[in-house]
């Protein structure tokens, strides 16, 4: 949903009938359904039969309703600065490489998206269970004395995630890190700058854009990563999806599910803008 | 472990590049070279691509670490030292200016990685605008510069260091022609007022005449002849430094004979010449004759030194006439002469050509080189 509001906003300056067949359909099936959603938000009751700003103020009022908010958005930071810290340093190596290990490296990065999220996820449980692999090495080195427990710990999805959502955040990085002049890392090195204030005050500022746009994918999809978020986090640990669908499929309190997604929408929304604004930040500062 | 720069220091330092190869993978990229670069004084390294100059900048500069040999500025080695500690001021090809920082900040760069304080910048950073007259800039975007400016702008981040060594890649291949000149003597005089012992490496023969003290004709990895520009002109060391400083005409010949100085030579086309040459050359050995173009001549009248040619082409090129010329063996010939005001070209279809009044012809030996 938030990638399609993006989406729709870049058409401003092109003539406005090439995008009329994508710009109907949203008509159609996003922006029709978000007011319908946003209708049902102001029922006061699940039966829909009083209009009131209940739903509202329940979920707003409620600690439980207000910690799934923030936990969400713990879970995007979470997987945005885990993806950063892997994917700049693979980023480095990918700039360095010559071309033929890059196209091995390209391969490596993209195989996990020719495996569907669902299989990708199963695959994660074999390996964080109590007798996953990661288990049994530790408890074989001895490095533990009973198993961890990592499903269902935010922990363990954090992970996963990373794993699940690493080519989104490497794909835009590496395009920009790709781009970047090699002299401009050399000029900062040769004028006496250390390897580390070069990547803070030329690589980094430098392919910010990248990592803007790379952390949004991330961000969007790590919020909003249903499946992922139910099998790994289990009924442990409730993010906004998963409330979504507990309220509309099990409780029927379709207000309340509207309140909770628009909620989502904007949790997600609130990240990108800020990653926006960082990205402004790098290109005027 | 080098004691910085004192600041003002205007005594130049030597940079001896000793014994230095470099091999990427089975190639050899730098084969054995030795230079000694005298303190203050500007050496091109002229070369085609692919024959060794910038990987041999780029060792100097620390970024590649060759395989053998040694750098040394003054009387250090320095090759144990990363490029951030060389005190050496580099202007890149495409002068490498951070496009996110404006002109004064990019100045500024060094000097905060340097850890100079604020006010000891913003004073360089002033002094530095004022000497590339670049004042009205400081805030600007490298991007809102003209190349000219970009390059000012690189040779100010490079000096504000006040670096041992300057070196020059390919400085001035993205102007414009019009510009060339000025930059040329831009840098020139930088370098003498910062007394700096600079290496600039270029495939520009004009370039490198222009402002080198000494010129090191490069190619496949070695340097095949050290010299000031006009000995490098007028007396190359082999055929490959022969073609690649300025044109040339070749002419097939055999040695006729020896004479005071040099030798007699009986060229292909029938004409014979004396030549004066350093070389051992035997009786009958086949050699090539090599002139430039502008110490040639076009002749009406026929003599023993001067062989008959079919004109095709005559060119003005500002003040010069080029003519092309074919000789009775079809040989291909370039002729420059002084253009006389209002002579456009020549209507004479054939004509006689000989050596000028002070041509030196310069003799190789005609062998599988």
């Amino acid at each position: 949903m938030a990638g399609a509001a993006a989406a729709g906003g870049i058409g401003d300056k092109v003539d406005w009938r090439l995008a009329a067949p994508l710009g109907l359909t949203y008509l159609a099936f996003f922006a029709a359904p978000f007011a319908i959603l946003l209708g049902i938000s102001f029922y006061a009751d699940a039966e829909q039969t009083r209009l009131g700003l209940d739903s509202w103020t329940k979920f707003y009022g409620d600690a439980f309703y207000l910690k799934v908010i923030l936990d969400t958005l713990k879970l995007g930071v979470f997987a945005v600065t885990a993806t950063t810290l892997l994917a700049y340093p693979l980023a480095l190596l990918f700039r360095a490489v010559g071309p033929r290990a890059q196209r091995v490296l390209i391969f490596i990065i993209l195989m996990p998206l020719l495996t569907s999220v669902v299989i990708r996820t199963f695959a994660w449980i074999v390996i964080l269970a109590r007798e996953g692999v990661v288990n049994q090495t530790l408890l074989a080195l001895g490095i533990t004395a009973a198993p961890l427990n990592l499903l269902q710990t935010e922990l363990g999805l954090v992970i996963a995630l990373t794993q699940i959502e690493m080519p989104l955040m490497l794909l835009p990085l590496l395009t920009v890190m790709n781009q970047m002049d090699q002299n401009l890392v050399d000029a900062s090195r040769a004028l006496g700058a250390s390897k580390w204030r070069t990547f803070f005050r030329v690589i980094l500022p430098l392919t910010l854009p990248g990592w803007v746009a790379g952390a949004t994918l991330v961000f969007a999809s790590a919020t909003t990563a249903f499946i992922s978020q139910s099998v790994i986090g289990g009924a442990r640990l409730v993010y906004l999806p998963a409330l979504i669908w507990q309220q509309s499929m099990v409780v029927y309190n379709w207000p309340f599910a509207a309140v909770a997604s628009l909620t989502l929408l904007f949790t997600v929304l609130a990240g990108i803008m800020a990653l926006g604004w960082l990205g402004r930040f790098a290109r005027t500062g | 472990m080098l004691a910085p720069a004192p600041s003002g220091a205007v005594i130049a330092q030597p940079l001896t590049l000793d014994g230095i190869t470099h091999s990427y993978g089975a190639g050899l990229a730098v084969d054995n070279v030795t230079l000694e670069v005298k303190g203050g004084e500007l050496v091109a390294l002229l070369g085609p691509s692919g024959c060794g100059k910038t990987t041999l900048l780029r060792i100097v500069a620390g970024f590649i670490e060759q395989s053998n040999g040694k750098v040394i500025i003054g009387d250090r080695s320095i090759d144990t030292l990363p490029p951030n500690r060389r005190e050496i001021g580099i202007v890149f090809q495409n002068y490498a200016l951070f496009p996110h920082l404006t002109v004064a900040q990019n100045i500024a760069y060094g000097l905060a990685a340097r850890g100079e304080s604020r006010e000891i910048q913003l004073e360089r950073v002033r002094e530095m605008l004022a000497t590339v007259q670049m004042q009205a800039f400081a805030e600007r975007k490298p991007r809102q510069l003209s190349g000219g400016q970009q390059q000012r702008v690189a040779l100010a981040r490079a000096l504000a260091m006040r670096p041992r060594i300057l070196l020059l890649d390919e400085p001035f291949a993205a102007l414009d022609k019009n510009l060339r000149l000025d930059m040329q003597i831009e840098i020139k005089r930088l370098q003498r007022q910062f007394a700096l012992t600079a290496i600039m490496v270029t495939h520009d023969q004009d370039e490198a005449m222009a402002i080198a003290d000494r010129i090191a004709v490069m190619n496949s990895g070695r340097i095949e002849q050290l010299g000031t520009p006009v000995e490098v002109y007028d007396q190359p060391a082999s055929l490959f430094v022969n073609s690649f400083i300025g044109s040339s005409n070749l002419l097939p010949a055999t040695i006729s004979g020896k004479v005071e100085g040099g030798y007699a030579v009986a060229l292909a086309n029938g004409a014979a010449w004396q030549v004066m040459s350093p070389a051992r050359f035997a009786a009958g050995q086949s050699v090539i004759v090599s002139v430039r173009p502008e110490q040639m001549l076009l002749a009406d009248e026929a003599s023993p030194a001067r062989f008959p040619v079919m004109l095709k082409l005559s060119l003005p090129i500002g003040g010069e006439m080029i003519h092309d010329v074919t000789a009775v063996d079809g040989a291909s010939l370039k002729i420059a002469m002084p253009r006389r005001p209002g002579m456009v070209a020549s209507t004479t279809a054939s004509a006689f050509c000989g050596l000028g009044e002070h041509a030196r012809p310069v003799l190789f030996p005609l062998s599988p080189s």
